[in-house]
């Protein structure tokens, strides 16, 4: 296997519409103010943490296949597109073919809404632009339009942990050769429906939006000087292995954190949810980043934000090195390091080459 | 370790189906959607899940559950909070577990393809908040169970085993692509057994949606047909259970088929629309080709995307015909979909079980309501059942999006 370096972040969270946004915040470390939502049928409204909007009108939004498109696609977008920047600027950068991952949980949950309730009220006037965006696989898509040459893509959805399984799958595909680079995208959106679903599981989770971005390539030169070292397996929850134990598997087979290296872990504000990483974790006296805690439960957006904020962290120098605790919420356990690139050493492993 | 992972071998296995099982509206199981298909039998019926009284088209290719389902190792409180989509999924790998005859173990790659997972879930949800919103009982469970992966570990527990699962969502080609991607990942060294499907079931959601777009046909679904009039929506479920040679031969297996080539690529002209003259379906054809090694004129069936919308059906007949080239004369097509309906994110695993089906049983589906061909087919679609000697399949999956998925099998003599 050849290196695989990070070429750019991208982020869109409560605090704002790039990184630098998302870095003031974490470095902060107080959790964002929160904002409300009416709940149907309800008195009290419902607290969420939403993204402002952007200080002025979004470029991309004049593509036309973006016009109609929902807020998940409008932040992946942005995300995507400053994550990519870097790579663009280079001369030998502008038309790589690329890979898009896209990894969500929830997924188009707001024209999802809008869809059924105008189908529950009348079919018959139910709108055929919105039932397009509805699906999984519409962010990746107008994502994929806009960035134009894109070779190949996959949408992923399950819980926030498959961020790294679409890492480790971009990884892949640079290595297959079958992309020169490979952005992965983790967003979700949110509305009354999520926060009043956190309130029936957590009560005490803020639901939020976002989306973070993180472009691989295996070419040092595209680099922001970092580099992905490890991501381990899937520990998955399962009758014989309960989400605990999937946690200590997942702490195990990361190894060492060494002094120094920054943990970007997933713990938010609830102890229930909180559990399992928290003991698995309790011996690591490292500084820590807990972006759930900032910004609340962001779903797989909160997921991508921890592998900015390690990615982050290693490019600005704060730390040599990264790790991410990603325990799902009910899928599996997983976690990556990303360390500070070393440039010209020789791949350990030569790449594979399945494809023709 | 996901990363790095274990280095790919020098010459990728060869992979090979050893279970495959099946729930479409022709029955349940292979025995009884092999007998539906050979005979071009429709499974088409006013919809009873919902009120579609207020929609332009009412029917759809319904599944009837059993109403026993059979004893696994899933909790019965388990299985009672499945949705039907997540219980169709449950007995097609149910299916594809018992003939593949694999011991539990604790590794077994799960990829699913699926556009929904458990909407019927969230459609209740969403429904039971805005109608009773004081009335929470069952919410949270909804609100966990709609989740594609609560599903998909259904499946292990099930089968009493488990495994990383990964969980495909590029529309309808989603089973496609599931298959596919465990294809490379076998290939690529990194397992040596995986269980790939695809599963989906009728919501009102989104038989509303396709009935706002006027793509669902008033009449009958009728793909490559010049009077197409569009897709009717169908619901089900397939799970195959693929290996290495070496894998299935050491254990003596019966093997199915042999998986030798997949393509995907996605196609940026429209979010819902084909690039009208089917250029990336075009490239997924032949890029499965070069990964099975082999030219067109040795495909013998293609089983068709074939949805039976104007525009899908014109940019897939223009692909075909240019891929096939001057064999397209003499290249059998055909869309099952004019049987069950599109599955959706079942579609490319149900229609990958066909081409097995095909392949082992020597016979072709037909379109028995085909009459006229479209102008832009340069190929003969099957019209009546027939049996044929079948050695090799191509299976195309598209969907909204532009992921466009195409999958090739080999007889296994």
């Amino acid at each position: 296997m050849s290196k695989v370096f990070v070429a750019g972040i991208g982020a869109v969270s409560p605090a704002g519409w790039n990184v630098a946004a998302l870095r003031t915040a974490l470095e902060k470390n107080e959790p964002l103010p929160v904002q409300t939502l009416p709940r149907p049928g309800w008195e009290k409204p419902l607290n969420v943490r939403l993204v402002p909007n952007p200080a002025t009108r979004l470029e991309f939004l004049a593509h036309p296949r973006l016009r109609r498109s929902s807020p998940i696609t409008h932040y992946a977008a942005a995300a995507s597109l400053e994550a990519l920047a870097g790579l663009r600027a280079k001369p030998d950068g502008k038309n790589p073919r690329l890979g898009v991952i896209a990894c969500l949980q929830s997924g188009c949950v707001q024209y999802s809404c809008r869809f059924y309730d105008e189908t529950l009220k009348n079919p018959a006037t139910a709108s055929p632009l919105v039932f397009p965006e509805t699906v999984h696989a519409a962010p990746t898509s107008h994502v994929a339009a806009l960035l134009e040459n894109v070779a190949l893509a996959q949408t992923l959805v399950g819980d926030p942990s498959i961020f790294l399984q679409g890492v480790a799958l971009g990884a892949q595909w640079l290595a297959e050769n079958r992309v020169d680079a490979c952005l992965i995208f983790g967003a979700d959106e949110t509305n009354w429906i999520i926060a009043d679903a956190f309130a029936h599981l957590d009560r005490r989770a803020i639901a939020t939006a976002g989306a973070g971005a993180v472009c691989l390539s295996r070419d040092e030169k595209f680099s922001i000087g970092v580099e992905l070292a490890a991501i381990t397996d899937a520990h998955v929850f399962s009758a014989r292995q309960n989400r605990t134990q999937a946690a200590q598997a997942m702490r195990a087979q990361l190894g060492t954190i060494s002094g120094g290296e920054v943990l970007c872990d997933g713990l938010g504000v609830s102890p229930r949810a909180d559990a399992a990483e928290q003991w698995a974790f309790a011996d690591c006296a490292n500084p820590r980043v807990s972006p759930k805690k900032i910004f609340g439960e962001g779903m797989m957006a909160a997921a991508a934000w921890q592998c900015v904020a390690a990615c982050d962290a290693v490019a600005e120098k704060k730390s040599s090195s990264a790790s991410i605790s990603l325990v799902g919420s009910n899928q599996q356990a997983i976690g990556a390091r990303f360390v500070r690139a070393e440039f010209g050493l020789s791949a350990a492993v030569p790449a594979g080459n399945i494809r023709p | 370790m996901l990363f790095p992972p274990k280095p790919s071998p020098a010459a990728p296995p060869r992979v090979v189906v050893t279970g495959a099982g099946m729930v479409t509206a022709l029955g349940l199981g292979w025995k009884l959607n092999a007998e539906g298909f050979r005979a071009g039998r429709r499974a088409f019926r006013p919809v009873t899940h919902f009120d579609v009284s207020r929609q332009r088209v009412k029917i759809a290719a319904e599944v009837d559950l059993p109403e026993i389902f059979p004893a696994t190792k899933l909790p019965a409180h388990k299985l009672n909070r499945l949705d039907r989509a997540g219980k169709m999924l449950l007995l097609a790998a149910l299916e594809a577990w018992q003939q593949a005859g694999w011991e539990p173990r604790e590794d077994y790659p799960l990829v699913l393809g699926t556009t929904a997972g458990g909407m019927t879930l969230g459609e209740a949800y969403y429904r039971q908040a805005i109608q009773t919103p004081h009335h929470q009982h069952g919410q949270a469970t909804r609100s966990i169970q709609y989740q594609a992966q609560v599903q998909a570990r259904a499946v292990f527990d099930a089968l009493g085993c488990s495994g990383p699962t990964t969980i495909i969502s590029n529309a309808c080609a989603s089973g496609g692509n599931a298959i596919g991607h465990a294809f490379d990942l076998i290939r690529s060294g990194q397992a040596e057994r995986v269980l790939a499907g695809g599963y989906d079931a009728v919501g009102e959601l989104v038989f509303s949606g396709f009935d706002s777009l006027q793509a669902l046909s008033p009449t009958v679904c009728r793909p490559f047909d010049a009077k197409r009039d569009g897709l009717a929506l169908g619901e089900g479920a397939a799970v195959l259970t693929l290996e290495t040679l070496d894998s299935a031969r050491r254990r003596g297996a019966e093997i199915l088929g042999e998986v030798i080539g997949y393509g995907t690529a996605i196609d940026p002209h429209h979010l819902t629309q084909p690039q009208p003259q089917g250029n990336t379906t075009l490239n997924v054809m032949r890029q499965a080709c070069a990964v099975a090694k082999i030219s067109p004129a040795e495909v013998d069936y293609i089983n068709a995307h074939g949805t039976g919308t104007v525009l899908n059906d014109a940019s897939e007949a223009l692909a075909i015909s240019e891929w096939a080239g001057a064999g397209a004369a003499t290249l059998a097509v055909s869309s099952t979909k004019a049987s069950i309906g599109h599955l959706l994110g079942g579609a490319g695993a149900v229609e990958a079980v066909v081409s097995l089906m095909t392949l082992r049983e020597q016979w072709l589906p037909p379109e028995v309501e085909f009459e006229t061909p479209d102008p832009a087919c340069q190929f003969p679609i099957v019209q009546k059942p027939q049996d044929a000697k079948v050695n090799v399949v191509l299976s195309n999956s598209f969907g909204f999006g532009g992921v466009n998925a195409a999958l090739i099998f080999r007889r296994w003599p």
